[in-house]
């Protein structure tokens, strides 16, 4: 058994795990966060992105004590503790960025992260960068505006509504 | 996954005295091939030593005519470098290829070099550059480095340091992706300083290849045309359900086309 310790969402947390024990697994298992989704076992679909140090990373293929001594930001991190949302969560819901949900909290942290680092990006851009982040049910389409709208909010404070048909 | 022990090296010099001292010990860089490897259970090793907090294992300069990028040097960082953008654009749209943002934050140029896919970008990238690649005991060419299939000159317990690239006058990447996995199904690296051509494949064959006659044909003419009509012999070269031998044989003379347009353009 190892210890660690990091930051979670601003808090400073800490436990013992073996050095098998995956990021993923310590912040849903220990920590109890269990926003962070598991979606394959080939660090393939993006269900199980956080921000680490600042950067969106699969928090499935990192060790949890590779991780001691980091900051992450889950999904559960990113609203106001008075529950108002992140401008791109508000983004997904304006934009039917989401169906069933399971791949929805790693697309949220790697639109930030997208946001962030290409603010303005167009279409194209976000469809490559999206490119680690499998959807079943979506078509991708609504998240690929949902993205390219919260990315504009982040920037602008305001979010475009959808025009409603 | 199997258990293992854990072990963060200060230094390459404890990561090399620790790779000896333990049983069956495995070098853990960005764990983006190891980690996915080790959660199939596909292998099992009794130690992983950590080169992620080794303060001087990162970092890209350009200094004169060579282009050095430290071995935990990541994929997103060579992608985005001033230095590299500027000396070598290619090897910069060939890190920012690789995988999906997410990957390329935390998978280095060591890790991938050391590990020699058949698949993977930076071997077409270190041999149509004509790389050097520096370890903690010698200076390996990249034309005896990937020796076959995962398979390099590295001995047991023999760390990557660094990579140098020569800077070229021209270099141009590209490669037909995979479409579910990225990796590619046949990437070229084509580059020309002087008079001199290389022309680096991956994915194609079993390790990266250069491919000789063709290098003579643009020595004479830097032009997509001067390489249209040379056939790559699909003898020696891999196939499976995405892509045979023939298909692959023809797309190495289509890629190198295009990295040549790309590389003049
Ligand atoms: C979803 C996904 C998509 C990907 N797509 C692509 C792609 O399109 N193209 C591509 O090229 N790659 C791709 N990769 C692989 C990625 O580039 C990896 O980062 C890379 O292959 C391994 O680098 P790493 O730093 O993560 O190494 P690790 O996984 O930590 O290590 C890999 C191997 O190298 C050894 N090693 C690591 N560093 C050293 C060193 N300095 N000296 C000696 N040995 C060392 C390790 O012991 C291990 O055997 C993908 C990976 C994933 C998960
Ligand atoms: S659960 Fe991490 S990529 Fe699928
Ligand atoms: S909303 Fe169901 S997988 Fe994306």
């Amino acid at each position: 058994m190892a210890k660690i310790s990091m930051k979670v969402n601003g808090k400073t947390v800490s436990g013992d795990v073996e050095p098998r024990t995956l990021l993923v697994q310590f912040i849903r298992e220990h920590l109890g966060l269990t926003g962070t989704h598991v979606g394959c076992d080939t660090s393939q679909c993006g269900a199980c992105n956080v921000h680490y140090n600042g950067e969106a990373i699969k928090s499935c293929t990192i060790l949890a004590v590779q991780a001691d001594g980091s900051e992450v930001v889950t999904i559960e991190g990113l609203a106001k503790p008075d529950g108002t949302l992140h401008p791109m969560q508000a983004a997904f819901r304006e934009y039917h960025g989401l169906q069933c949900g399971y791949c929805t909290p790693g697309m949220v942290m790697v639109a930030v992260d997208i946001a962030r680092r290409l603010p303005g990006a167009d279409e194209e851009t976000v469809r490559e960068e999206l490119y680690g982040n499998i959807c079943r049910c979506t078509g991708y389409q609504g998240i690929v505006e949902a993205v390219m709208a919260g990315s504009e909010a982040m920037q602008t404070g305001v979010l475009p509504l959808k025009e409603h048909h | 996954m199997y258990s293992f022990e854990y072990r963060r090296a200060q230094s390459v010099a404890e990561a090399a005295k620790l790779i000896k001292e333990v049983d069956d010990g495995k070098i853990l860089a960005g764990g983006m091939t190891l980690i996915p490897t080790l959660k199939q259970r596909l292998a099992q090793p009794s130690d992983l030593i950590d080169l992620g907090k080794i303060p001087d294992l990162k970092g890209i300069t350009l200094s004169g005519k060579t282009l050095t990028i430290k071995a935990m040097t990541r994929h997103f960082d060579v992608a985005t470098s001033a230095d590299v953008k500027k000396a070598i654009p290619a090897l910069a749209v060939l890190a920012g290829g690789i995988g999906d943002p997410s990957v390329r934050h935390r998978g280095t140029i060591g890790g991938s070099t050391a590990n020699a896919d058949p698949a993977a970008d930076y071997p077409a990238g270190i041999v149509g550059l004509g790389a050097t690649i520096e370890t903690n005991q010698r200076k390996i060419a990249a034309d005896d480095f990937f020796t076959g299939l995962f398979e390099t000159a590295l001995e047991p317990g023999e760390l990557i340091i660094a990579v140098h690239f020569p800077v070229p006058d021209k270099a141009g990447y590209i490669k037909f992706a995979h479409l579910a996995s990225g990796y590619a199904t046949c990437g070229v690296m084509v580059s020309k300083t002087g008079t001199a051509v290389r022309v680096g494949v991956t994915g194609a064959g079993p390790s990266a290849f250069r491919v000789p006659e063709m290098e003579a044909a643009l020595a004479k003419s830097f032009t997509p045309d001067a390489i249209a009509h040379i056939k790559y012999p699909p003898d020696d070269l891999l196939s499976d359900m995405h892509a045979g031998a023939e298909y692959r044989a023809h797309l190495v003379t289509v890629m190198a086309k295009r990295a040549v347009a790309a590389a003049i353009a």
